[in-house]
């Protein structure tokens, strides 16, 4: 590891330098339903797939004052790449998301993708919400059919692309349940299904596994990582668990406590697929969540008026 | 078992009273009728296809004007609900319009449309939807600001985004609404059609007062009772309850 305490933001901070590696372990891959020859993640290219451009984002509080959640924000996510960003609550992370999905505008600054300003939602880039949001009228397949009947897909098109996502999530046999019916790990998984389904360019993911059981996520790592190999997606995944966030990304950006500004990037190069007790990953989230220490601390100064 | 039983043995006693007050003859029968008086009169009404008729009648009016109260309600309380200008003003006006008991609207109506099908419509119309409206209004609110969210991150916009995400998603809310602006239509038909001869339930009512046939009134009554019974208390409770069975709302049965 080469970084130090004192680098500035723009540096990015690596971990291990293993990229070659990734594929030669690849035979470590344990997900049950994995292929057998592990497709591997696309080599993440640098032409950039979503860049933010001095994004700012204030809002009238009830008050009346005016707020400042996110503060100028320049970042660039790559053409496939896995992109994590973690801080603490309230640092404007998730409304960031929101931002890229085109369902809120920035005060200032924009959003392109490719080369395309952001002005609304857009099927290229879907947000998995952390309450996912999975429609309680309808069945788990119409859930999953949903984004593609707005797009105007043929029925029998429809249909297919069903079965598939479902299978791609292990949910074949739940295609006529309803959410309610289904475990936490299950719906998270539905509301990936209907996400994917959409065949996005871009997924946006805000704290999926923030709810879930140690096992369940483990087997969702698992299996995001899967797809990610598979479809080749970019995604920008938002989390407060830096060794989620290591575990998971290609990168990971530190936010700071509101408003919410880049404090520090992190390369992650280990060797995928990753486990979340391995020692490197462990290492990793411990140089993170030191950095993160400090911004936890001014959010509960400002919130409960203590230093811990 | 026993809930049946105590209401069995309810029902047995106040038709046992009745027919007991009746026996006295205290008051003469065309103010005070039989209870097989009135069981005469309905099965009579039916007989002669009156009382078909008169529901047929009264049944197309109800359908006709709840239909266009829940169309307009519908436009109207999702105006109101997500347009902040429009619930102030359209808004409070909407309230304070639901303090005027829907019959009042006779007069106008028949100024206006004269003493026709028209004139019974539009106070159908008005007496339920005003509690449509209130309750898509209420409904859009309460509705969780997620589902429309997802439904425009998944690509729905404009009309799709109401009829495909917003419209079901307030259902939930909205049903009781409905459910009451079907009571409030129900008893805004039964009052305009007793003011002239309209051939609905509720001229049938008034053609026993003017006959003196008391037994008539009655059974006419009691047959306004049932339907509205079995539409709010069967058909709506039916919907609800399937509803709250497929949003998982509902305590397992």
């Amino acid at each position: 590891m080469t970084p130090n305490a004192h680098n500035t933001a723009s540096e990015p901070v690596f971990f291990g330098d293993h990229r070659s590696t990734a594929r030669a372990s690849a035979t470590r891959w344990k997900t049950g339903a994995a292929p057998s020859v592990l497709p591997l993640p696309q080599p993440v290219s640098d032409v950039p797939k979503v860049s933010l451009h001095g994004i700012s984002l204030s809002y009238k509080t009830t008050n009346g004052s005016r707020l400042l959640a996110i503060d100028n924000i320049d970042l660039k996510v790559r053409t496939g790449e896995f992109l994590c960003i973690v801080g603490p609550s309230g640092c404007g992370k998730s409304t960031l998301l929101h931002l890229i999905a085109g369902l809120h505008k920035p005060t200032s600054g924009h959003v392109l993708v490719d080369d395309n300003v952001v002005e609304g939602t857009g099927t290229d880039r879907i947000l998995i919400f952390q309450e996912l949001g999975l429609f309680p009228w309808l069945k788990v397949g119409e859930n999953v059919e949903f984004g593609m009947k707005m797009k105007g897909l043929s029925k029998a098109e429809r249909e297919e692309k069903i079965r598939y996502y479902l299978r791609l999530v292990h949910l074949s046999q739940f295609k006529d349940s309803y959410a309610h019916q289904l475990s936490g790990g299950m719906r998270q998984r539905v509301a990936l299904a209907r996400a994917l389904a959409t065949e996005p360019d871009v997924l946006l993911m805000d704290e999926p596994f923030a709810a879930l059981d140690a096992q369940t996520r483990d087997l969702l790592h698992d299996e995001l990582e899967r797809i990610w190999a598979e479809t080749g997606r970019t995604i920008v995944f938002v989390t407060h668990n830096v060794r989620e966030a290591v575990r998971l990304g290609d990168r990971v950006v530190l936010f700071t406590f509101r408003p919410g500004r880049v404090k520090r990037e992190f390369q992650v190069d280990l060797p995928r697929p990753r486990q979340l007790e391995e020692v490197d990953v462990a290492r990793a989230a411990r140089e993170i969540l030191e950095h993160l220490r400090e911004e936890i601390n001014k959010s509960l100064e400002v919130e409960y008026g203590v230093w811990p | 078992m026993k809930h049946v039983a105590r209401q069995v043995i309810f029902y047995a006693a106040l038709i046992g009273i009745w027919a007991l007050l009746a026996k006295l003859k205290i008051w003469p029968p065309y103010i005070f009728p039989t209870p097989w008086g009135v069981v005469d009169a309905l099965l009579a009404g039916f007989k002669d296809h009156s009382f078909w008729i008169a529901i047929g009648v009264s049944m197309k009016r109800m359908m006709l004007g709840y239909g266009i109260s829940v169309a307009l309600g519908m436009v109207l309380g999702l105006g109101v609900g997500s347009n902040k200008f429009l619930e102030e003003t359209v808004g409070g006006l909407l309230v304070s319009l639901q303090s005027l008991p829907s019959i009042c609207w006779l007069p106008l109506a028949v100024l206006w449309f004269g003493l026709t099908e028209k004139a019974i419509l539009f106070v159908v119309v008005m007496g339920s939807l005003l509690s449509v409206t209130i309750a898509m209004e209420d409904g859009r609110k309460h509705m969780p600001k997620i589902y429309g969210m997802a439904g425009r991150n998944l690509g729905a916009r404009g009309f799709a985004l109401f009829w495909h995400v917003l419209l079901p998603a307030s259902l939930p809310y909205i049903i009781s609404g409905l459910k009451q602006g079907w009571a409030f239509a129900w008893r805004s038909l039964i009052s305009g059609e007793m003011i002239f001869v309209s051939l609905g339930l509720g001229q049938l009512l008034m053609m026993g007062r003017d006959l003196n046939d008391m037994s008539q009134v009655i059974a006419v009554m009691i047959l306004i009772i049932a339907i509205g019974y079995i539409v709010d208390g069967l058909v709506f409770k039916s919907v609800e309850r399937r509803l709250r069975n497929k949003w998982g709302l509902a305590p397992a049965t």
